[in-house]
């Protein structure tokens, strides 16, 4: 073939290949390192789906899954509030934001689970029963992250609301939509967009900030490997095991993500990104497309 | 033009400020059903400023706005103005329409889906109703084509047609102009104003504040020129635009027609 003397030879980065190469070697070594280490593989395997931590993970899934619904709908409610025009339930949101934000989760778990110190009773009119029996592990847990996780929320949400321009909110009024008809139909939508990205770093926050249960014995997963290996001594194997389904599921909720974002992009574009089944389609048959596309002409 | 009976418009001693900057200086004038009112005035005149004022959109801090013979925004008891709850502005504004300069449409929604929020949100129609509006709506502003679409696949100059179509969905008494051209490429204009002159003719009030000299004097029935918060003069167009009374007047249309 005769050179073009037009083509521009793109640069060259040989800095990349020298660093990729030192990685490759670093991350052989740390593999090699840990395989030869006193790590009994075959217990990691064994206890990767024993019942009492495929439980512990579904105590896990579960209470995150909880905690983020509750901390949401907090978050929709005093972000709301909290750009209301009435200074009274401004001042509330405020306060809650104050309160559960500025103290540690882990106190508030305690504080939940110790409930019953202050109010030894509970009675709603129709109901009553003694707080220890009221106040689970798991109530604790959902009441103690998902609290907390509302106050994260309420100002993800707010941020997500004012990045949402004025002319919006003029829009809808001019239609006569309420305050909280435009919010619900016009503006928390569009906020979305904003929001999910902040959701989904705060959800795999969850995941894992979930293990702090375990101090009010709330059977998660961590507090289920912590038990087995009091019993068999199999300290780093099982903390591996929890590793693994951590980044498992860390993982496949990325791939969630990635839909639910594409879902609130609709009408912000001229052209949707590709899904993810797309993008590897494509990517795998590219050159075949491109090959045929040429027989044909 | 002037068609017997109440006026569609009364506004009377308006005041509007922003903390101390004193916007509206007492605003009064009248607008008779299926007049065209155009509103001019060099920017920061507080034209703007004040038909936000009509629709509550901004409230005023004194003075009377009648829109359709109701008192706006207020309620007058024993000879003093009490200030409404949002629940009766919200539906004193489904009668009157706004076109703002920036479109504002709701760019999470299909067009179709624009046009059709404010009936069945607000007003409460059956769906069915309100997308055959819709879609005679979007024929009317020549758009039939692009229900579909979201309004970022949209030019300006399109967009502002379906910002019309949703005010118009809302069937309203009186429709206001916010500078509705303001924001086109010049080449874009032409159909916006094609649609408003249409509209003009089928009967519709109309206040439009615009810097569109043409517009005015083509379609208007009546010129307004504000400056400083007030109303310094007034008339048919032919009257305002080429034997202007008032030296600022004179000075903003040597302006704006140079």
């Amino acid at each position: 073939m005769a050179r073009d003397p037009d083509r521009i030879i793109p640069l060259r980065h040989y800095g990349r290949w020298l660093s990729g190469g030192l990685v490759v070697i670093l991350v052989a070594l740390v593999v090699k390192a840990f395989a030869q280490g006193q790590i009994d593989w075959p217990v990691v395997r064994s206890f990767f789906t024993a019942p009492a931590l495929v439980k512990g993970l579904g105590h896990t899934l579960l209470i995150t899954f909880l905690s983020m619904a509750l901390g949401l709908v907090l978050g929709l409610l005093f972000a709301v509030m909290r750009l209301s025009k009435n200074p009274v339930t401004r001042s509330v949101a405020t306060a809650y934001v104050w309160l559960f934000r500025g103290t540690p989760v882990y106190l508030q778990l305690l504080i939940w689970f110790n409930l019953a110190l202050i109010f030894p009773n509970v009675s709603l009119g129709f109901f009553h029963a003694r707080m220890v029996d009221v106040m689970t592990p798991f109530l604790a847990a959902l009441l103690g992250l998902g609290v907390n996780e509302g106050s994260y929320m309420t100002e993800i949400v707010r941020g997500g609301i004012l990045s949402v321009e004025q002319g919006q909110l003029d829009a809808a009024s001019s239609l006569g939509m309420s305050r909280l008809l435009a919010m619900r139909r016009v503006v928390i939508p569009q906020a979305m967009r904003v929001i999910v990205p902040s959701f989904g770093n705060e959800f795999i926050g969850m995941l894992k900030t979930s293990a702090m249960a375990s101090a009010i014995a709330y059977t998660e997963m961590l507090n289920q490997a912590q038990i087995i290996y009091f019993i068999n001594d199999k300290i780093m194997e099982l903390l591996l095991v929890a590793a693994g389904w951590y980044l498992i599921v860390v993982t496949l909720f990325s791939g969630v993500q990635y839909y639910i974002e594409r879902q609130f992009a609709r009408g912000q574009s001229h052209e949707l990104p590709p899904s993810l089944l797309e993008r590897l389609w494509s990517n795998l048959f590219a050159g075949h497309r491109a090959a045929a596309a040429e027989e044909r002409r | 033009m002037s068609a017997p009976g109440r006026p569609m418009v009364v506004v009377q001693n308006v005041h509007k400020a922003f903390g101390r900057n004193e916007v509206l200086k007492g605003i009064d004038l009248e607008v008779a059903p299926g007049e065209v009112m155009c509103i001019l005035g060099p920017s920061g005149s507080g034209k703007s400023t004040f038909l936000r004022c009509i629709n509550h959109l901004e409230r005023t801090d004194r003075g009377r706005i009648y829109v359709d013979g109701e008192l706006n925004g207020c309620r007058e008891r024993n000879g003093r103005l009490y200030e409404l709850p949002d629940r009766d502005l919200c539906r004193a504004r489904t009668k009157i329409g706004i076109v703002f300069q920036h479109f504002n449409l709701f760019p999470h929604l299909t067009v179709l889906e624009n046009l059709i929020e404010g009936p069945v949100r607000v007003k409460g129609e059956p769906r069915d109703l309100a997308v055959a509006r819709g879609h005679r709506l979007l024929a009317q502003v020549g758009l039939g084509e692009r229900a579909a679409a979201y309004p970022r696949q949209l030019s300006g100059g399109q967009q502002q047609r379906v910002a019309i179509a949703r005010a118009l969905a809302m069937e309203p008494k009186l429709m206001l102009f916010d500078e509705p051209t303001s924001a086109l490429d010049p080449e874009l204009v032409g159909d916006v104003l094609a649609v408003m002159r249409d509209l003009a003719r089928s009967g519709m009030t109309m206040m439009v504040v615009t810097h569109e000299i043409g517009f005015a004097r083509g379609v208007a029935h009546s010129v307004v020129f504000i400056d400083g918060g007030v109303v310094v003069e007034r008339g048919a167009p032919e009257e305002v635009l080429d034997h202007p009374r008032h030296e600022r007047t004179r000075a903003f249309l040597s302006k704006v027609l140079s």
